[in-house]
């Protein structure tokens, strides 16, 4: 039995969702009239998904039958579903940025807070310290990280393999904190108790990034085909070329991207800079001697210990928050771009 | 060039598990020798016997002498490396490097192994070898372009022209048309008829029309269940395997009894 099938005009799903934000907004307005206050946004908007869920469903129900109605109910869900994921995000950088801004100029990152008590002062040192910390633990990172994924998938076997991956899988756990407290005892343990410097804070982040660019190295490894091994192979080319030649540029943008997310995520990791790396208002290019201010730290000791004049520290804490954020779009950015550049060439 | 092969009492194993038992057979140079049988009688896994491509999956083994010109290939001085650039490999799949050009894919046994090579020789090699694969024409325009916009039977080709681009001695072929429309498998099949002249062939085929119409022997495959290694059963002329086998078990293959 054939159902006639009713085409919706293309205007007719934005028009109902239209029509359905309308009501509920008037709906939530009605209380207001006994107990004035802010519009409510979010019981509106709560409201009207749920009035045009009902409605798209049966209307489409009604013209279009069960199968077409099902899939508009399963469709509206997702995206509700895609929307209530969005939100902590948009609502996360709005205020990030809009708190941000106000700070966000040039002496914040031209001066440090050498002398500051009150007004102005920047974040230049804390923006240098972490821009050098970070590097420094991708430098000890990537190489490791990369060196032992490769001989995970390409040459480890037995139960040296098998522990390499139980160990990082530990490694993977590791809270922070300990990392922090790790590499602090280490090189109180060479240099001295009471030791701090921006190396050590690289150490201590190196130990929480390692785990994670070997893991996803690892997963970019093993997606490299087999063929194309056994293709190069086949060619007599000895196993150590084929990885370097053939594997690794296979799945380089795989690897550039992981690489990136791990940065990311140690880039805001606070507390164990905050036992290794210290705290300074002070410039400090090397890493190697002093304590060496970073972004997080800065961030948290600008609102932890308010000065005199509260607002301006606030102020700084939310500009350093932005940059921090400024600077993780940048290497996602970055890693992007490279790995667009790289990417093996399929399309037709 | 082409070089004569002598399987001796040939026994291949994954880890415990003996895949093909006892094979001896010779195959003679500028021929094309056909394994043929059903799927899992171990015809692929002795292909890769030939090159030492075997061991590369872990646990793998081979017992046995595979003699090339009179020298065991699995001699204790041989290494797996020489090995293979000596006896080339066409895989089931096309397999084109994804990262490389047109051109850099025929030159991949040069430029992976770090061969130095002059220009006008990279240019010549690559046009022989692609003339020689029948793919010169399709693509002497667009050389610099990503091997993997080829189409599946182009791809082949060009796997081909990269094996035969280091001018092996003996070409090894694993079902190389299963994945191509007729068309592109009756180019290859011509090509192999043409390569003969300078290459030992061995090719494996699940088509028996295919063994029937390019190879000069034919070597019957068979296994007594799963679980059980593969057997040589027969190997002789193909005319002979096709029109008058000596084992029943053969006769019974070919004409589609079983398989």
């Amino acid at each position: 039995m054939q159902r006639p099938t009713v085409r919706l005009n293309r205007w007719f799903l934005p028009l109902l969702a239209a029509a359905s934000f309308g009501i509920s907004s008037i709906v939530v307005t009605i209380p207001m009239a006994s107990a004035p206050g802010d519009f409510n946004f979010v019981g509106a908007a709560a409201l009207g998904v749920v009035i045009y869920a009902i409605l798209s469903f049966l209307i489409t129900l009604i013209a279009q039958g069960p199968r077409v109605a099902q899939d508009r109910m399963m469709t509206t869900l997702v995206l509700v579903a895609f929307g209530i994921a969005v939100i902590p995000l948009v609502s996360l950088i709005s205020t990030v940025v809009t708190l941000g801004l106000a700070r966000f100029d040039g002496e914040f990152f031209g001066s440090s807070m050498r002398n500051v008590v009150g007004e102005g002062g920047g974040a230049l040192h804390a923006i240098i310290g972490t821009l050098e910390i970070t590097a420094l633990a991708a430098l000890i990172s990537i190489p490791v990280g990369l060196l032992t994924a490769i001989y995970l998938v390409e040459y480890g076997r037995g139960r040296l393999a098998r522990s390499v991956t139980a160990l990082v899988d530990v490694m993977t756990g590791i809270p922070s904190i300990v990392a922090g407290l790790f590499a602090f005892s280490v090189f109180a343990l060479f240099l001295g108790p009471g030791i701090r410097m921006g190396f050590a804070g690289a150490v201590a982040l190196s130990v929480l990034m390692t785990p994670v660019v070997v893991r996803s190295s690892e997963e970019m490894l093993r997606i490299v085909p087999m063929e194309l091994r056994e293709a190069s192979y086949a060619l007599g080319v000895p196993k150590w070329l084929t990885v370097l030649k053939v594997v690794l540029p296979t799945a380089v943008a795989g690897l550039v991207t992981g690489i990136m997310i791990s940065i990311a995520r140690v880039i805001g990791e606070t507390a164990p800079l905050l036992i290794v790396a210290g705290f300074t208002q002070s410039m400090n290019y090397n890493p190697f001697s002093e304590r060496m201010m970073t972004l997080p730290v800065f961030v948290y000791y600008s609102y932890a210990s308010q000065g005199a004049d509260t607002q301006s520290y606030i102020d700084r804490a939310w500009a350093g928050a932005l940059t921090l954020i400024v600077i993780v779009m940048v290497l996602n950015l970055g890693a992007r771009i490279i790995s667009r550049i790289a990417r093996p060439h399929t399309s037709r | 060039m082409a070089k004569r092969i002598e399987l001796k009492n040939v026994n291949v194993f994954y880890g415990d598990f003996r895949a093909v038992d006892d094979v001896t057979l010779d195959i003679e140079p500028r021929t094309v020798t056909a394994f043929i049988g059903p799927s899992g009688c171990g015809k692929s896994t002795l292909l890769r016997t030939l090159n030492r491509m075997h061991e590369v999956i872990p646990g793998a083994f081979v017992e046995g002498k595979v003699m090339m010109d009179g020298r065991n290939l699995y001699g204790a001085d041989v290494d797996p490396v020489e090995v293979r650039r000596q006896v080339g490999m066409v895989f089931q799949r096309p397999n084109p490097f994804p990262t490389m050009s047109i051109r850099d894919n025929v030159l991949a046994g040069y430029k992976l192994n770090n061969s130095r090579v002059s220009k006008g020789d990279a240019d010549s090699v690559v046009e022989k070898s692609l003339k020689h694969a029948n793919l010169w024409k399709e693509v002497k325009d667009r050389l610099d372009k990503p091997g993997g916009g080829l189409s599946g039977g182009q791809q082949q080709r060009l796997c081909i022209a990269r094996a035969i681009a280091v001018e092996p001695e003996v070409l090894l072929m694993d079902e190389p048309t299963s994945a191509l429309d007729p068309i592109s498998t009756l180019a290859i099949e011509d090509l192999v008829s043409e390569l003969k002249k300078d290459y030992t062939i061995v090719i494996v085929t699940h088509n028996m029309q295919q063994a029937g119409r390019i190879s000069d022997k034919t070597a019957f495959f068979n296994i007594a269940g799963t679980g059980e290694p593969g057997k040589l059963i027969e190997f002789d002329e193909t005319a002979t395997i096709f029109s008058n086998p000596n084992e029943k078990m053969t006769e019974d293959y070919i004409s589609g009894r079983f398989g």
